[in-house]
């Protein structure tokens, strides 16, 4: 972009201040008021346990029992003190005095009791098995909610802030099925905004709660969450200024660099540590082909995952090494097998597997179905099929929309391979076990265990890891699990991808801690 | 009048059983697309459990017998319900009626606008004697009609938007500026230029080529050389006797064309974030909220029903010979 006199006059001593400084700068001083535009896409359906831009949403209105540090410990929100037996099996939490729904009606235990067992224990689809223990939640007082929990469920830890826990006012819910709850689109919480109106396609207003228990914040007195569809599009807001702040990588990894240049905006690949897209490429192990696990190693070694990521994903990605990422700093291990980049051995696994070329050079033709969550992962797609070629292996290509995607993989298990990723979530137990465990093979539930991958010893090292309590010997379990994740290869994890932020450079107090993405935005404010 | 009241009551009369027959056919059409809206919805949660699904579908009828569902439907349909979207979290009727006026606004500007600057180029291309302004009308509009709808757009966006700054990149007005009256006016006619501008390229070819077209071929008949013979001058032959009768086509093309006033432009509508219709028919057919889909059926095809009861009167209008009955 040329700069002529107009633009650079629309650069200010901030911008350029920003530059340096960043997201965060200490010696300013925080400045109230204004409006934040922030590009929400995909537009959800609701507030509650929709897409991850939902939660962006819903952390602004509603708040959860406590929330997260640097370090992921967690500390007072709604909650301001906790303590746990030391069975695991009960969890008391002391909840703050003096706070009250945006209706005013008063913030009270009975809020928790019903929040957790009728709404996140029922309806939650990731977290819920986290709080599937959660027998009871009794309140000897109005502030006092004691979780009863039949074996303990360290997991729960994770997930107890607005992400995945977001405690809702009773007095509107009781009675209701949640998830058909009208409020859903209009919610009423404690947090620092208040819901004010949605225009379906067009944006989300939230505005400054003044009555809020944290006597100084929001910054802001309003956010608008904007519904912009075409990438480019997007971009092109951003760079205008008209937009503030894109989570959720907003435009393509391609476009970054470009953006990345421009003295107004900043690219943030902080804050997405609970939201890390595990991307994998799935065998169907009821084909007989895959049954060998040669030839899935074969698959494995073709493919140059360092490439992938630089090449489809301009170095947004990183090879993954095993099932759960390196952001899960204390379950994750890199001491697992590995299948580098290897043609030559690749070849000669499917050689040993009986699977020699024919006239035209193909051992093995199989289908492809690409994660249908746009280009990116058709082209990644092609890269995969032209990677294969190479050893002769004929991968067909299928891209589908959504939903037929999710039923020709979840529903009907008609496929050959496929790729996709999950979200790792705050916890592996709600991101990642679910892949290598025999009991989430369920026909007709979308992102459930798609290869059919069943191994005793798998289940048992899952099935124990939910109630361990402790948390070394819980790593130990899970760091078995990853072993035996990439001993076995029912599937190949091909890389970490890293969502970023694009913010501009008016932006101040923008989270970067783990969970930041998922974060209220009540301590952001906006230089002139 | 009488003959004309009577014919348009009749026409009025035949929108039901057609109306019965399309909801029908959409019922069942759209049934056939693989995976329904409890599929997208947990597929959006990014994961899901059997019990999640299930109060899904309960949620939205669809754990129903089909045929339930249908007389459900046409009963919601006989007090003029459409029913609900839960994708949305919100009602088909009342979601409609906030994303039509941003449509009806868009297309119908480009509409105009296209429809009179496509008349009076095909118009200048088939009177003029200089080949070459023919020549350089038909390619200039043949290269609007081959560009693609989203790269105009977009090319707009950089030039107006990032390079200039004249133009806002998207949007139906300012929302944070509380700009009333005139000044909202204004605002609107702000973010209205580039997409009616992109949509309007599209168009103009059509009406341009149909115009030439039929200008030639009625320069040719009887009644011209009757005017002319009696000494007429060639301008108000060419604007009262030529131009009047070739725009039965166009008129024709353009009542077609009214559908699309509901059904709008999805990618022009995508590119400028503009919220009308056609992104919300656009994301129910990706998302499988039939609900809505039927609701934005339904409505399109009584708009197209009403299109050709108008342009059937414009006929009359224009053409003394066409009479209605």
């Amino acid at each position: 972009m040329t700069m002529n006199r107009r633009t650079f006059s629309g650069v200010s001593l901030a911008a350029l201040l920003a530059r340096t400084g960043s997201l965060r700068a200490a010696d300013e001083t925080p400045r109230r008021g204004g409006t934040l535009v922030v590009n929400l896409e995909p537009e959800p359906s609701s507030f509650l346990f929709n897409s991850n831009t939902a939660g962006i949403l819903a952390a602004q209105v509603v708040e959860g029992l406590v929330e997260y540090d640097e370090s992921f410990k967690p500390v007072p929100a709604l909650a301001e003190s906790w303590e746990q037996s030391p069975d695991g099996k009960t969890i008391t939490f002391h909840l703050r005095r003096g706070v009250s729904w945006h209706d005013g009606k008063p913030f009270t235990a009975a809020d928790v009791q019903y929040t957790v067992l009728e709404v996140i224990k029922k309806v939650n689809p990731r977290a819920g098995t986290a709080y599937r223990a959660v027998e009871a939640v009794d309140t000897p007082d109005s502030h006092t909610a004691i979780f009863r929990l039949s074996e303990p469920s360290p997991a729960i830890w994770a997930v107890l802030s607005s992400a995945e826990a977001p405690i809702l006012p009773r007095h509107l819910y009781e009675g209701t099925p949640p998830l058909a709850n009208p409020w859903n689109s209009k919610l009423v919480g404690t947090g620092p905004f208040v819901f004010k109106e949605w225009v379906r396609g067009d944006y989300v207003l939230v505005e400054r709660n003044p009555t809020y228990w944290r006597k100084d914040r929001p910054y802001l007195d309003r956010i608008r969450f904007r519904t912009i569809p075409d990438p480019g599009a997007r971009a092109a807001a951003l760079e205008t200024g008209e937009v503030h702040y894109a989570p959720f990588s907003a435009v393509p990894p391609s476009d970054v660099d470009r953006l990345r240049k421009l003295s107004n905006l900043v690219v943030e690949t902080r804050g997405y540590g609970t939201f890390v897209p595990a991307f994998f490429f799935e065998f169907n192990l009821d084909r007989p082909q895959f049954r060998d696990k040669h030839v899935r190693a074969a698959f494995a070694h073709a493919i140059d995952r360092q490439a992938l990521a630089d090449r489809v994903w301009f170095g947004l990605a990183k090879p993954a090494t095993g099932p759960i990422p390196s952001a899960h700093a204390e379950l994750y291990t890199a001491d697992v097998t590995q299948y580098p980049f290897d043609l030559k051995k690749a070849e000669a696994l499917l050689d040993e597997a009986g699977l020699p070329r024919d006239a035209e050079g193909v051992r093995l033709r199989v289908n492809h179905y690409t994660m249908p969550y746009g280009d990116l992962f058709k082209r990644a797609g092609e890269f995969l099929r032209e990677s294969l070629k190479q050893v002769g292996i004929d991968l067909q290509l299928v891209n589908l929309d959504l939903a037929p995607f999710l039923r020709q993989i979840y529903g009907e298990r008609n496929f050959d391979t496929y790729s996709t990723y999950y979200n790792s979530s705050a916890d592996p137990q709600i991101g990642v076990l679910r892949r290598y465990w025999s009991k989430a093979i369920l026909k007709g539930v979308a992102w459930s265990n798609g290869p059919g991958y069943s191994n005793p010893e798998a289940d048992r090292l899952i099935e124990t890891s939910f109630t361990e309590n402790d948390p070394a010997k819980r790593r130990a379990l899970l760091v078995e699990l990853q072993k035996i994740a990439q001993d076995d290869l029912p599937s190949i994890n091909l890389l970490e991808l890293q969502h970023f932020s694009i913010v501009s450079s008016r932006v101040r107090g923008l989270s970067t801690v783990r969970d930041g993405h998922s974060k209220a935005l009540r301590d952001v404010w906006l230089v002139r | 009048m009488l003959p004309r009241l009577r014919y348009l009551v009749g026409r009025l009369l035949q929108v039901v059983p057609v109306a019965f027959l399309i909801i029908l056919a959409n019922f069942f059409l759209l049934r056939l697309a693989p995976g329904d809206l409890a599929d997208v919805m947990a597929g959006e949660a990014g994961a899901a459990t059997p019990e999640f699904m299930a109060a899904l579908r309960q949620q939205f009828g669809s754990d129903q017998p089909v045929f339930t569902q249908l007389l459900n439907y046409y009963g919601k349909i006989l007090s003029f319900d459409l029913g609900y979207s839960f994708r949305n979290s919100a009602d088909v009727t009342s979601l409609i009626v906030s994303r039509l006026p941003a449509t009806a606004l868009l297309v119908g500007a480009s509409l105009v606008l296209a429809v009179m600057l496509g008349v009076a180029l095909g118009w200048l291309a088939a009177v003029t004697p200089r080949r070459w302004v023919a020549g350089l009308v038909s390619t200039v509009t043949s290269i609007g009609f081959a560009t693609p709808l989203f790269w105009i757009g977009l090319m707009l966006i950089v030039l107006f938007s990032i390079e200039l700054r004249w133009l806002p990149t998207g949007g139906f007005y300012d929302r944070d500026a509380d700009y009333e009256g005139w000044e909202l006016v204004v605002d609107v006619a702000k973010h209205m230029v580039m997409p009616v501008a992109s949509l309007a390229i599209f168009y103009v070819t059509i009406y341009a080529r149909l115009t030439t077209t039929a200008i030639l071929d009625v320069q040719k008949m009887d009644y011209v050389r009757t005017a002319q013979a009696k000494g007429l001058g060639p301008r108000y032959v060419s604007i009262v006797h030529v131009l009047r009768n070739a725009l039965l086509p166009v008129v024709t093309v353009s009542g077609m064309q009214i559908g699309a006033l509901i059904s709008g432009s999805v990618v022009i509508e995508t590119v400028f974030a503009w919220p009308g219709m056609g992104r919300l028919a656009f994301d129910a057919v990706m998302q499988r909220d039939l609900n809505l889909l039927l609701g934005i059926l339904f409505c399109t095809s009584l708009l197209v029903i009403v299109a050709n009861l108008v342009t059937d009167f414009v006929y009359a209008l224009l053409d003394p010979r066409i009479e209605l009955q």
